[in-house]
């Protein structure tokens, strides 16, 4: 199906964006000793990865970095379904999980891509409590499209992109797909 | 899409196997942490059907199961309606009434797995038919073998060593190994070695004096519970212990040594080399939980690599 492309926001625009969201981090939890930030695979990851860098030049201190990988959570996987039904968004490869600090009482900022349903985040919190008892969970997303099926609100947002669900959104990050852009994918006109 | 058997490592295309042993690979944090649970399988149903004695592959594939949140059952032959004479086919048709997702059977029958398969639409995992196949051994061998050697098997040597005749572990680690790109050969005195084994594209050895060629040596038991009465396969054990049997003298520095287990120390594996430093035993059963929760996982999951996407598209 072809798709006509859009690019929603620019590696620039997208640059700014990252670092307003790490001062913004900063400021709502000015003081707090034991922020960390954990980002979910895969541009998750990557992006919590920029967003430590920019926050280990303007933080007093140290704020460690963490990666999650939530292919074990998922709830696509435990709904009963036909045989080797792949989960809708799978990622079949399983990535590591290191969270490098002590999870219980640490105020975890945690780093998605785009926000859709929320049902990522709500399996990204179900890992999260495997590993302690967190004080605090904030969400950042570069994206938030709309279509929420769960009750969960980002704290720290890039962009508020409102979309139909047909649509896709594409976050392409220099790390794996060689540009950084935010790309809105429509239907063609013929469909 | 039709459901998913593991009835033999034949069943698995290369890319499927390293999918396991990768899958496998990232539940090793998840089974060092305080919580050593995951959710994936929650609500899912797992029936251990086991009609011949086995510890550690029952206990590994139960707290598999159990680690993936999975509810599970065992079902013995002993004490059950096996006793009373109901068919291999009628227990099947009456576990499936509880509509299980996963079977894991191991039966002394060749086949039984694969008829088994038959009468259920839960998928059958074979965990030991006679002297057929174990493909989950198969699997755990290659993971012990990465963690200890690194990914890229291709080339190695390995040597399978003792009674291969009666040995469903042989025969599924000769494929196996060779599906990962190594080089097998098996040893053992003519009477306990298959006729026609080459075809298999191994080569045969009937004493050790060039054992040191080979970078893993894997050693079997004499399965003698296997063996026809009567028949002398062997002329004693004391005789196949100094002929075959792995000693220090026998060990190149380096060489790894595995053993599926249950080890007889003095017969096939002096004590020496089961308590040394280069040999892999206990790592294999401790590989075994992380390989069996990924079989389960893959069963369920699926072995596509592609995404839900693509094939959609296409």
């Amino acid at each position: 199906m072809p798709r006509a492309a859009k690019v929603v926001m620019t590696g620039e625009q997208l640059q700014r964006t990252v670092t307003r969201i790490a001062h913004e981090i900063l400021e709502k939890n000015t003081g707090d000793e034991r922020l960390a930030i954990v980002g979910i695979h895969t541009r998750g990851a990557l992006l919590a990865q920029r967003l430590h860098a920019i926050l280990q030049g303007i933080a007093t201190r140290e704020v460690p970095l963490g990666e999650l990988d939530i292919s074990f959570y998922r709830d696509d996987v435990a709904a009963r379904g036909a045989y080797g039904v792949v989960p809708a968004t799978p990622n079949p490869v399983v990535k590591s999980t290191d969270l490098p600090f002590a999870v219980d009482g640490a105020t975890v900022v945690l780093v998605d891509d785009v926000l859709y349903t929320g049902r990522t985040i709500r399996a990204a919190i179900d890992a999260l409590f495997d590993y302690g008892r967190p004080g605090r969970v904030q969400l950042a997303a570069l994206v938030d499209r709309g279509h929420r099926e769960l009750p969960i609100r980002p704290d720290y947002i890039g962009k508020n992109l409102p979309t139909a669900q047909r649509e896709r959104i594409e976050v392409h990050l220099t790390e794996v797909d060689g540009v950084d852009e935010v790309v809105l994918k429509s239907p063609a006109e013929e469909e | 899409m039709a459901k998913r058997d593991l009835l033999s490592i034949d069943d698995l295309t290369r890319a499927e196997a390293e999918l396991v042993l990768d899958t496998a690979e990232s539940f090793l944090p998840v089974l060092q942490r305080d919580i050593k649970k995951v959710p994936t399988l929650r609500g899912r149903t797992i029936i251990n059907m086991f009609y011949e004695s086995s510890t550690r592959t029952l206990t590994s594939f139960e707290l598999a199961a159990k680690r993936l949140s999975a509810d599970t059952m065992n079902v013995r032959a002993s004490g059950s309606a096996v006793d009373k004479g109901e068919s291999l086919k009628d227990t099947i048709l009456t576990l499936s009434a509880y509509q299980p997702d996963i079977i894991v059977m191991r039966h002394p029958q060749i086949g039984a797995c694969r008829l088994a398969s038959r009468y259920t639409t839960a998928s059958v995992i074979n965990a030991g038919d006679g002297k057929f196949q174990h493909p989950s051994q198969a699997l755990l061998d290659l993971f012990t073998m990465r963690q200890a050697l690194g990914k890229a098997l291709d080339g190695l040597k390995v040597w399978i060593v003792g009674d291969i005749l009666h040995s469903r572990v042989a025969r599924s680690d000769i494929a196996a190994f060779q599906l990962l790109g190594m080089d097998v050969t098996v040893a053992g005195p003519p009477p306990l070695i298959p006729r026609d084994v080459e075809t298999l594209g191994v080569s045969v050895e009937h004493d050790l004096d060039r054992l040191k060629e080979a970078d893993v040596v894997y050693l079997l038991r004499m399965q003698m519970e296997r063996m026809q009465e009567g028949a002398n396969f062997i002329p004693s054990l004391r005789e196949y212990s100094a002929l075959y049997g792995m000693t220090l003298e026998r060990l190149r520095p380096g060489q790894k040594v595995m053993h599926p287990g249950p080890i007889n120390r003095g017969i096939e594996i002096s004590s020496a080399i089961a308590d040394h430093p280069d040999t892999l035993i206990l790592e294999q059963v401790e590989s075994g939980l992380a390989v069996r929760m990924a079989i389960l996982y893959r069963t369920i999951v699926g072995y596509d690599e592609r995404s839900a996407s693509e094939r959609g598209a296409a």
